[in-house]
């Protein structure tokens, strides 16, 4: 029984349905019960997840312009469900878009452990990925992967708009694979 | 002594003005809207309070430190807003306990330009009403820009 | 206050209340860059205020101090990311002061078209944070629209849209290209009309009009003193242009008129802004004009010795937030000895306790945003 077609659901005709749903629950009753449940839930939150990717509203540097002008009208990034957030208790994403200095490092752990989970960290711009031009700088932290764990590298300097969105879709086949696994007590 | 209030002096009135008054005053360059002058640092107070009363220069731009090895400089800029007219001040103080007075109760606009330049030179600006780090980290407690300061990889 | 029946104001002098710091951090929506404001609150009437930057220093002076005069350009550009021309323009001309050359002609017409398009881009940036502060969303997204066809001309001009590393020491990197007259009047002239759809928008509502119409009032003598230079300056009565008054690289040749305010408050500083957008689509019609009558071969970049002369040397620009100025003190090598960077933000920002005190906490997002801040050009 294919679970990736429950979205579909709406659009199987009668037979269709009838035989899909009894598969459906021919498996419950014979496998575990919280591996099954798992089975159908999973596809669904993976599917209300990558279509609802909220991130933090927060912007630092250069890379955060071109973040402001990706949920512009040209590149409109709200089709894909981005909604920039203020308060971090209620995002998914911290998208990190500019240089990271010592002042600021441990407000940006605090913030990162603030978000719940599921949470997902993006480095966009060569700052956040390595330092970027400030390499020997003495308070500029060398990447983010040195503070938080990174889900996503947007490369660019700045990293143009539509190469943020093409990252934000890599990230939403991430999401996708992160729940098939099943829904665990810590998400 | 009582000198007339200029409000919009060109380059030339400037100077002659620095002679009569200012006789501490070094003119070392001028050209087209610019004087370039030297100062001791002990006389920067009467200086400054001078251009601001009596050439009505309402404006510092800038208080910058220099690291010269065996001594540092402080230059200041400054601006009228009637003719244009840019005076660049350079006092040089020691390397060793470098203390020059502030010009915050002369220009609010200086504060924290001299914070800055404190912060990142160890110049100490008298009479200023909060030196205290302004953008490093208030655990930092050396001075980045001073020459003995090298950047990693650069040695 | 408005008047109520309950007597607010003795029921609440003889209440023994605290004054309250609220710290709006590092992370805020309405902060425009990476900066704390510590605000102390009475009730709802701010009585002090105290800023704290530094988030984002890098120490950029520190680090051009190792590396040659043109590798600091594409730096120059990240230190204004808003209003990145006129960082590296500043740079270029400080040391083509202190080598002691002049740039040709072409160069400098094409080094004001380049400024202005990124002015006009800068106020537009600004416009859409002011709308959306206000809780206008609206005019977020038609100023991003507008923003997008000037950063379409940037693209045609250089091949980058933001940090676009075009000027050069000795004059800019390329020519302009073979229809970019075309393209540019087609851009200004579309643009006039649709920064008047903006301007109604936001001059018929009167949400915009009471929280910015008396909100913050600066007299002209403390804006000269605190150093707040720009647009935010002219709106107080101080008419002051380095454009017009100390004027660089033949802003002699062009004519335009800079907008003055004497009112002193929010709205003042915006009218300023509006006012100068249009001046500068009259100044890139007329820089145009100047280029075509200067021909397809006319020279637009000298060939600059890599070292530069010992000595100091210093310039000033009008940056679409204030006066910027570079101070080079070169030591006769091909990497300077001391680069030092006044932006204007850096003032404005220490002038936010005055601006803020006396007002109620719900307007200080409001007064704020005509600042105008960048903070990568305040911390460096």
């Amino acid at each position: 029984m294919d679970m990736s077609l429950y979205p579909h659901a709406v659009a199987m005709s009668a037979d269709e349905f009838m035989t899909w749903s009894d598969a459906m629950i021919n498996d419950l009753l014979s496998s575990g019960m919280k591996k099954t449940i798992d089975s159908l839930t999973g596809p669904i939150w993976a599917w209300g997840m990558k279509n609802s990717m909220h991130p933090l509203h927060w912007g630092l540097a250069c890379c955060a312009l071109e973040m402001a002008a990706a949920s512009a009208p040209r590149y409109d990034a709200e089709r894909y469900g981005m909604i920039y957030r203020s308060s971090p208790r209620q995002t998914d994403i911290l998208l990190v878009n500019g240089w990271i200095s010592k002042k600021i490092r441990p407000d940006l752990r605090r913030l990162y452990e603030q978000i719940p989970n599921p949470k997902w960290v993006v480095a966009m711009g060569e700052c956040a990925i390595s330092g970027g031009p400030w390499y020997d700088s003495y308070n500029i932290v060398q990447g983010l992967d040195q503070i938080v764990p990174v889900d996503l590298y947007i490369p660019g300097c700045p990293a143009r708009p539509d190469a943020m969105i093409d990252g934000f879709m890599l990230l939403q086949k991430k999401i996708e694979s992160y729940f098939d696994r099943g829904v665990t007590m810590e998400d | 002594m009582d000198a007339e209030v200029l409000q919009s002096p060109s380059v030339e009135e400037i100077v002659s003005q620095f002679k009569a008054h200012c006789p501490c005053v070094e003119v070392t360059k001028t050209e087209t809207r610019r004087v370039y002058a030297k100062v001791p640092s002990e006389n920067i107070f009467k200086v400054c309070q001078f251009i601001h009363d009596n050439l009505t220069y309402e404006h510092c731009s800038t208080v910058i430190g220099v690291d010269y090895i065996d001594h540092l400089t402080v230059v200041y800029h400054l601006t009228n807003y009637y003719s244009g007219v840019m005076i660049e001040l350079s006092a040089d103080v020691p390397s060793e306990d470098p203390h020059i007075d502030s010009v915050t109760p002369i220009w609010q606009g200086a504060n924290w330009h001299e914070r800055e330049t404190w912060e990142l030179f160890g110049i100490v600006f008298d009479n200023h009403p909060r030196l205290e780090r302004l953008l490093t980290p208030k655990t930092y407690e050396f001075f980045p820009f001073r020459k003995s300061y090298k950047l990693r990889g650069w040695e | 206050m408005a008047d109520s029946i309950v007597p607010v104001k003795e029921i609440e002098e003889k209440m023994d209340t605290d004054k309250m710091w609220v710290i709006m951090g590092p992370q805020h929506p309405f902060s425009h860059g990476l900066w704390t404001l510590k605000v102390q609150l009475d009730g709802e009437i701010v009585v002090d205020a105290d800023p704290i930057v530094g988030y984002l220093h890098r120490g950029w002076e520190k680090e051009t101090e190792n590396r040659t005069y043109p590798k600091i350009i594409p730096m120059a550009d990240r230190l204004c990311y808003a209003a990145s021309m006129t960082y590296t323009h500043l740079y270029c001309m400080t040391v083509e002061k202190a080598l002691g050359i002049d740039i040709p002609e072409k160069a400098k017409y094409i080094r004001i078209v380049a400024d202005e398009v990124c002015r006009i881009q800068s106020h537009l940036m600004w416009l859409a944070a002011v709308g959306t502060d206000m809780g206008n969303l609206t005019v977020f997204l038609w100023c991003m629209r507008e923003r997008e066809f000037f950063l379409d001309l940037n693209v045609k001009l250089c091949g980058q849209r933001m940090t676009t590393n075009f000027p050069r020491i000795g004059g800019v990197r390329n020519d302009t290209t073979e229809l970019f007259d075309r393209d540019i009047i087609r851009t200004v002239d579309r643009f006039e009309k649709a920064l008047w759809d903006i301007i109604y928008l936001i001059d018929d509502s009167s949400i915009f009009f009471s929280r910015m119409k008396g909100i913050s009032y600066l007299t002209r003598e403390q804006v000269a003193n605190m150093g707040m230079t720009g647009p935010a300056m002219r709106g107080c009565g101080v008419d002051f242009d380095i454009r017009r008054d100390d004027p660089y690289d033949n802003y002699d040749k062009v004519d335009f008129e800079v907008p003055v305010e004497t009112e002193g408050d929010s709205y003042a500083r915006y009218k300023i802004r509006i006012e100068e957008m249009f001046q500068s689509c009259d100044i890139i019609r007329q820089a145009v004009q100047k280029i075509n009558a200067l021909g397809k071969n006319a020279p637009y970049r000298l060939k600059v010795p890599s070292r530069v002369p010992a000595g100091t040397a210093f310039t000033r620009l009008e940056d679409p937030r204030g006066e910027s100025l570079m101070y080079l003190v070169s030591d006769g090598t091909d990497k300077p000895y001391r680069l030092k960077v006044r932006s204007p933000i850096f003032t404005n920002v220490s002038t936010s306790k005055a601006m803020c005190v006396g007002c109620r906490i719900a307007d200080v997002p409001a007064i704020l945003a005509q600042i105008d801040m960048c903070l990568g050009e305040t911390d460096r």
